[in-house]
This record gives structure tokens, sequence and C-alpha cells, in this order.
């Protein structure tokens, strides 16, 4: 079959999910996990912290990402902004990044620094310092970010939106920037509260790709993060579910900037972590041949045969720990109505929970999915983000690594029962993101202007 | 739900920051610090290539080039390479669009085109197992592409549908405002992607017509990294590439630069932030004075938090997410641009402190630790542009572009060592002529007196 003979093709133990990945604990509870590649004499650091957006307390949205950017200040020992300055001065490059379930800081440089990089970093790991003037700057700059990402945007406006409405209960329904109204009140106490009682070794993950060994991390872990206390308050996480979804939701946002009217449609699903075996595996299947890319079923239905659509995508996203979604969209082709594009979606969703999906067409996901896993192996950075990535929400780095073996196995009848189990309209929200002909204003004069990318590269 | 919007980056450039522009001008500027070795070849049939073997991964990058780009686009055809991007695997040879598709994923095959200004790319990655059929696809698309009605149609309302798109989003709508400014009545000034009456008006014919008159032999730049030797490549070549037309026939574009006496204009938007997109004119590429403006963009505006521009609009002030610089040289004009997105009220105080920030630059000159730290890093992080098949092609190809051999990539470091702090001093008066300066703002910005003047 054609995954096997796709494998045998590749000597590289990704593609046969072998180990690669040397995995230890520290003393104090830290994670490590060392991924070597030797063609570059470069590394790839990261920390991973098991907090993330879903862990603050309600009415301080935010905060998560606001301590995040509040990191690269100062501590006893870095004067105030200089993080970032001696990592570019030493030939790195350096940046973090806030999820619903995960913060994670990480350096590209030279491996002799690696040292260094791994003392600077836990050292802020406990001696974060902050004043009262610096927190009101940064304030400023996140709320820039705010309206950079999202107020300037009527899509990523819809989707807050339409996550809100997802989830009942759950704090996934709150963006990780943050509402601006509670964003605008987070004070240097907050921070410091959610960095003392998260930010430790034992809630941390160390990550390290490239030219090293486990042996030389292991040495330079013990002697920086190895020092650094455990807290003992730090326990497992344990965010508000959700009831039963009993009721399908739908919701419409009006926009002077929406450009061609859009359908969108979100489901709750499990993820790698929640799910049972298997079944996590499927639904990346299943998008795979459902939504991505000019050979999907909505596509070809959509776009190709009945010319209603622009163009049409959808993914799944199964790395949250205590949940996952699958999402669609639609782009409307001149003015076509909504209506009849959601009536035509759901048709293929239909068809596809009844009938599941080919024997070929699930062979060409399969070797797809595989493709891409391989490809993102050449990658360090990404490497080390899959399995940071992992281990934050709870998984193995042998799960991590087995993945290409998990989504070998799945069957026809495994696709065909994650369709239909969770393509369940009762489990989702219907967005519809349409132009405000009252608004006219806000761009129609605009449309002979230029464009700088196709929309299938940016949706 | 889709994962990149539940991750917020500490430091981000807005998506339609020039990436491209980015990307290929790092690849004219670094070395990797342990030997890399490029070969250069021939294929049988004469066509040229780099090539750098790489045998730990079963897979190969190819990157290539045709010169022409977006600036061949004919008059009232505006957008048309963008259109030939996205229609080469719309069926070719014996293969139906669907055909052909399914066949690229049955061969677990990547294959994409993008136009710039001045060249159309594309990049090809395949596994090893799978080389010889994947070239094979690669040669139909290139050479028997059908551009049929039905997927013409399907194409260009996708295209419609961005440009109605981008046409409200501020950040892209000041980029090309800024370009349409700056090279007023030059191809450069021209929107890349088309407007609506364009796209309406491209045909089968039109999208032929610019891949006979483009894709040709003695344009053509090819880099290849991976897993496969120097005859195996050559023969890949004269498989893809040598059923192409020996002489390409390209409209000649004429040199050009920036206008000068400083601009401003302000489109009114209703968004709640307003984006703005400054620059001027720059040194040619092969200018001794472009390494220091090089090193000089590192200090101001492109070494993020390390760049003074970061320092006094964000950390000092809180006025930005992001505010950047580069240096651009296109074939036919050097820039130095950058930009900056800011609440609508405050976009007047972000101007002025950039403004003063760069005039100050251009009567002081950098602090010898500022030129000491932007080598420093320009130096130690060249690697780090080296460590993957595809940034190792896309690097060596931006380098073949500009003009350059292999043994720059050995010379590089060298380069920027030896820039002096009278250098910096030198060029930062030349090139920071803050009176040229060209400035688009998008929203609806509150100005200050400074502002306001332009």
């Amino acid at each position: 079959m054609a995954l096997t003979m796709l494998a045998s093709a590749l000597p590289i133990s990704a593609a046969r999910g072998e180990p690669r990945a040397a995995e230890f604990t520290l003393s104090n509870g830290m994670d490590v996990v060392v991924i070597p590649d030797h063609r570059a004499p470069v590394v790839t650091h990261m920390v991973w912290y098991k907090v993330g957006s879903a862990d603050e307390p309600k009415g301080v949205s935010g905060i998560a990402h606001f301590l995040e950017h509040l990191m690269f200040k100062s501590t006893d020992k870095i004067a105030v902004g200089e993080f970032s300055k001696i990592i570019s001065r030493l030939g790195g490059q350096d940046n973090a990044f806030t999820g619903q379930d995960v913060t994670s800081y990480h350096q590209r440089i030279a491996k002799e620094r690696l040292g260094t990089i791994m003392e600077m970093e836990a050292d802020r790991m406990q001696h974060l310092r902050l004043t009262s003037e610096e927190v009101a700057t940064e304030r400023q700059v996140i709320l820039e970010e705010r309206r950079s990402r999202i107020d300037n945007n009527p899509t990523a406006l819809l989707d807050e939106q339409m996550n809100a409405a997802l989830y009942l209960s759950h704090p996934y329904g709150i963006p990780v920037i943050g509402w601006e109204h509670e964003m605008a009140k987070l004070s240097r106490e907050d921070a410091l509260r959610f960095y003392k009682h998260y930010y430790a070794p034992n809630n941390a993950i160390l990550v390290v790709a490239g030219d090293v060994t486990p042996e030389e991390v292991k040495r330079l872990a013990e002697e920086t993060y190895g020092k650094v206390p455990a807290n003992p308050d730090v326990g497992v996480r344990k965010r508000p579910l959700d009831p039963p979804y009993i009721a399908s939701r739908r919701l419409e946002l009006k926009d002077a900037r929406a450009g061609n009217a859009s359908f969108h449609r979100y489901y709750v699903t499990p993820s790698y972590s929640t799910a049972k075996p298997g079944e996590a595996e499927a639904l990346d299947l299943l998008m795979k041949i459902l939504a991505d890319g000019s050979t999907s079923r909505l596509y070809r239905k959509l776009v190709v045969e009945d010319k209603i659509a622009a163009t049409t995508g959808g993914d799944y996203s199964g790395w949250g720990l205590d949940g996952g979604a699958v999402s669609l969209y639609a782009v409307a082709a001149g003015d076509n109505g909504l209506d009849k594009i959601e009536a035509s979606v759901d048709g293929v969703l239909a068809d596809i929970r009844a009938n599941g999906v080919t024997e070929v067409e699930l062979a060409r996901a399969k070797k797809s999915l595989l493709a891409d896993y391989i490809y993102e192996s050449d990658n360090q950075a990404s490497l080390a983000r899959r399995y940071g990535w992992g281990v934050a929400v709870g998984r193995s780095v042998k799960d991590i690594e087995k993945w290409p073996d998990a989504i070998a196995k799945v069957t026809l009848d495994d696709v065909k029962r994650a369709a239909d189990t969770y393509l369940d309209l009762r489990r989702s929200v219907t967005g519809y993101l349409v132009p405000d002909e009252a608004e006219g204003e806000g761009a129609g004069q605009r449309i002979e202007r230029p464009v700088a990318q196709s929309l299938r590269e940016t949706r | 739900m889709v994962l990149e919007n539940l991750l917020l980056a500490k430091f981000g450039r807005p998506t339609w920051a020039p990436l491209a522009v980015v990307a290929t001008l790092l690849a004219s500027l670094s070395s990797p610090a342990n030997a890399m070795k490029i070969q250069t070849i021939k294929s049988p049939g004469g066509i040229e290539a780099w090539l750098v073997q790489e045998h730990a991964v079963p897979m190969m990058a190819m990157r290539f080039a045709f010169d022409g780009g977006s600036s061949q686009d004919p008059d009232g055809k505006e957008g048309l390479a963008n259109f030939v991007t996205a229609m080469l695997d719309e069926g070719a040879g014996e293969l139906s669009s669907r055909e052909f598709q399914e066949r690229e994923e049955d061969l677990s095959m990547r294959m994409s085109y993008e136009e710039a200004k001045d060249a159309f790319y594309g990049n090809f990655e395949t596994l090893t197992a799978n080389r010889d059929e994947s070239a094979k696809l690669l040669k139909l698309a290139l050479n028997k592409p059908h551009f049929d009605a039905d997927a013409v149609d399907r194409i260009r309302q996708q295209l419609v549908a961005a440009l109605v798109y981008a046409a409200r989003d501020p950040d892209k709508v000041a980029q090309n405002e800024w370009y349409a400014l700056a090279f007023k009545g030059h191809p450069y000034a021209r929107p890349a992607n088309g407007t609506e009456q364009t796209i309406a008006t491209i045909t089968h014919d039109d999208l032929d017509g610019y891949r006979k008159r483009v894709f040709a032999k003695d344009t053509l730049k090819v880099v290849a990294v991976g897993d496969i030797n120097a005859d195996q490549l050559g023969r890949l070549l004269d498989e893809v590439f040598g059923d192409l037309p020996d002489k390409a026939q390209l409209t000649p574009v004429s040199k050009t630069t920036p206008v000068t006496g400083g601009k401003q204009e302000v489109i009114e938007m209703n968004v709640p932030q307003s984006v703005a997109v400054f620059g001027l004119g720059a040194m040619p590429r092969k200018d001794p004075e472009f390494i220091p403006a090089f090193v000089l963009n590192q200090i101001l505006g492109g070494g993020g938090f390390a760049s003074r521009l970061m320092e006094e609009v964000r950390e000092k002030r809180g006025l930005a997410y992001s505010v950047y610089t580069y240096v651009y040289p296109y074939q036919h004009a050097s820039i130095f641009s950058g930009g900056v997105a800011t609440r609508n009220d405050a976009m007047g105080q972000s101007l002025d402190v950039i403004r003063d920030e760069l005039k100050k630059m251009a009567e002081e000159g950098p602090s010898q630790q500022d030129l000491d730290n932007a080598k420093n890093y320009l130096i130690g992080s060249y690697p780090l542009r080296f460590d993957t098949n595809s940034k190792i092609a896309t690097q060596l190809l931006g380098l073949k572009m500009d003009g350059f051999g292999p043994e720059y990539v050995e010379n590089r470091n060298a380069m920027i060592a030896a820039v002096t702090l009278d250098d910096m001093k030198r060029v930062a008066k030349h090139l920071l002529e803050t009176q040229n300066l060209i400035v688009t703002i998008v929203g609806k910005p509150t100005l200050g007196a400074t502002a306001k003047k332009g």
C-alpha cells in the first residue's frame, strides 16, 4: 500500500516513527527533550510553560500574554530591555508566544552560546522585576497589538465572536490576547501573581534541538534550570468544562471591511490529548479530505462544480489540552448568497457523514499528511515546536514519534465515525461575515487599489 | 480556531510586510559559518545551476527564477504575472486540472510560484523516491499549461475576492499606495495584483503569452539543495527546462528612483488603528555604500528589539506593536522603507518620533557601540539562514539574482566586518534625507504639525 511504500523509501527515523529525541527529568521536576540535528552548528532552545490564556482568572483576560511581553523587561542581573539585545549581540534571534494552553520562549543561536542562553532563561524564570511604569507602557503595546491583529481585521473579529459562542463555560471562548476592556486594567500585581504561581521548573519543559548531544544538554540544564526551586503549589490544570451541547448557535457580523461575504463554521471536537485512540488522527485525515486545498471535497463541490464560492478551506486543531475544534469556511463568489453556500456545505457534510470517504481519498490523505511531517522534519525549529507543544499538553515523546504509525492505522470506518460523531450541528457555531452596505464608505472606493497576496494564501 | 490564531508572538510584523523582500535581502547578505560546498554545474544541455548536496534527509528543494515578474504585465493587464502563478497547477499536457492536482498529492511533491516586481519565482520540493516523476510534472506545468477557460474563470473569482478584501486592509492599501506615489509613471508604481477591471480582461491568450515571453533559458536561474548529485541534477535540469525557448522576449524596464521632495498621502479608512508606510530612495545593490546602508538599517529599524525605532516608538512610548525598516535593492531602483501601526489619535506622534530618529541618525550617525552590536548580530547570526534545504536554496537564489557568484558566501562576513564608523556616518547622511521621505497613511489619523506638513 502507498504508505508503506513511501515509508520504506525514507530511511529517516521520523518517517518510521523511530525514536529520535531523548528525554529526561531534572531533580526539580523540569522535563527536558533533546532532538539532535547535526546539519548546521546551531541550536533551537525553547522553554515551554504549561500555562496559557485558559488558565487566567476570570475577568483578567490577556494576562498570560501580557506577562509573556513583560518577561522581556528586567531581572536582578539583566537591565531593562536588555534580554533580546544581549541575544542579538551574540548573533541569536529570540521571541516568545502565548496560546490557550502553553507559553513558550525560544531562541536560535550558534551552539557555543547555548549555556549562556540557558543561564539567562533560568534567571528570568525566578527573578523577574517589573515597575509600574514599564507595565503601563507595555499595556499600550498589547492594546496596539490587539488593534493590529483583531480590531483592524473583520475576519479576526468574527473568529473571536464565534469562539465566544462555541464554548459555553470553558475558557477557550476567551481570546488569547484578551478582551479590550479587561486588557486596559491589567496590572503589575496581576502579572506577578500569575508569574509566581506558574513559572516554575516543575511546570516547564525544556526543548533543545540542533547540534548537541543529550549529555551536553543534561549537564548544562543541571547547572542552570536545575538550581531553580520547584513550586509545590502548581497543580494539575482543571478548567471549567462545557455542559453537553444541545443547540447549534449562529451569529452574523456586518462590517464595511468584509469584502466578499463569507461563511464560517466551527465544531467542538476532542484533541490528541482527550480523544480515544485513533480518533484525533481520523479527524486530521477527515479534514484533509474534506477541506484542505483544491482536491478537497468542499473545493470540488462549491468552487469547481457549483461555482458559488471563490474559495473554501478548513482544518482540525487537535493540539488543545482540553479539546480540539474543526473549522470550515467558504468565501462567496460574486454575490452568491451565504444561505446557498451554507446549504451546499451542509450537503457535502451530510454525504461524508452518511457515506464516509473513499479508499483512494484516504490513501492520498495519509500520504499527504506523512509527507508534510517529513518535510517539516527538515526544519529544526518546527521539530522543537512539535515536541515542545506535544509534551506541554500531556503527550509522551513516544506518542509524538508514533504519529505516522497511528495515521497509517486509521480505517475508512474510523473516518466515517469521526465525521458522523463530530460534524453534528449541535456542537457547532455558524458565522456569517457580510459587508455592511449602509456603512459603504469603509473601503468601497478603494476597490481599484492593488493587493499583495491572493486569498488562497492568506486565508 | 486555526492554530495560528491562538498564538501571539511578542514581536510580529504585519502579514503584508514584504516578507519575500526580507528573505531575498537576507539571501544577498549571508553566508554559513561552516563550509557549505556550493557547486556550479552545467547540464548536458547547457543549463547552469548551483548545487549544494545534503544527503541527510531524502528530499530536495529547488528554487528557480525567470527575469520579468509583474513589471512585464502589459498596460491594462496589471495582475497578469500574479494570475499566471495561480494557474500552473490547473491542468497541463494530458492532465486535467483535477488529475494534475491529485498527481501532485500522490507524489507528495510541492510546487508553487510567486511573482515579484523583477522576477517570476518557482519553488519545487520532492522526496528522493519520487524525484523523476515529480520532475515530469514540473516540466508539464512550465511547458504545457492549459489555461482552460473554466479554470481561468475560477481563479479569476479568487483573485477578485482577494482584491476586494485587500482593498479594505489598511496594511495592504498603505503599502501599495506607497509604490504608486513613489514610482509614479514607472512599472513599479502599478498594482502587482491588478485591479478588478484588469483582472476581468485577462484571457487565455494573455496568460499563455506571458508564459511564452518570460519562461526562457537565457534568464533562467536555478539553485538545488538536498539529496541529489551533479549528474542527477544535470538530467533533471534538461528534463524540466530543456524545451523552453532559448531567449525571453522582455519589455525593457527603465532605471528609476523614488520621487524626491517629500510626499505624504492620507487615505481615509474607518479603522481604529492607522497604518503608515514610509520610505525613500537608496543605493543600488553593487554600490560600495550598500553594505554600510544595510548595517545602518539594522541599527535603525531592521534589528527588532535591538533597533532604535523599536526602542523609541515601542519600548519607551508604547506607540506601536511593530515598527520596522528595511533596505531593498530592486533591479531598477533601490529603496529604504519601513512601517508602523498606531492608534489613530497617536499616529502623528509616532511619525514625529520616527522622523526625528532618522534625522538624528543622519546628523550624528550611530555610536561605535551601535555599530559593533549590529555587526555582531549580522555576522553571528548568518548560519541561522542556512539550516534547512529550502532556506539554503532561497538564500542562494537571492545571491544569484543579484548577480553574485558563490564566493560571495565566503566573503560576506568580511564585508560586514570592514564597515567603519566613518562609513556609517557618511552613508547615514547620504541615505536619510528626510526631506525626501514619502509617507502613506491609511486610517483616520490625527497628525501633528510636522506630520501634517509631510
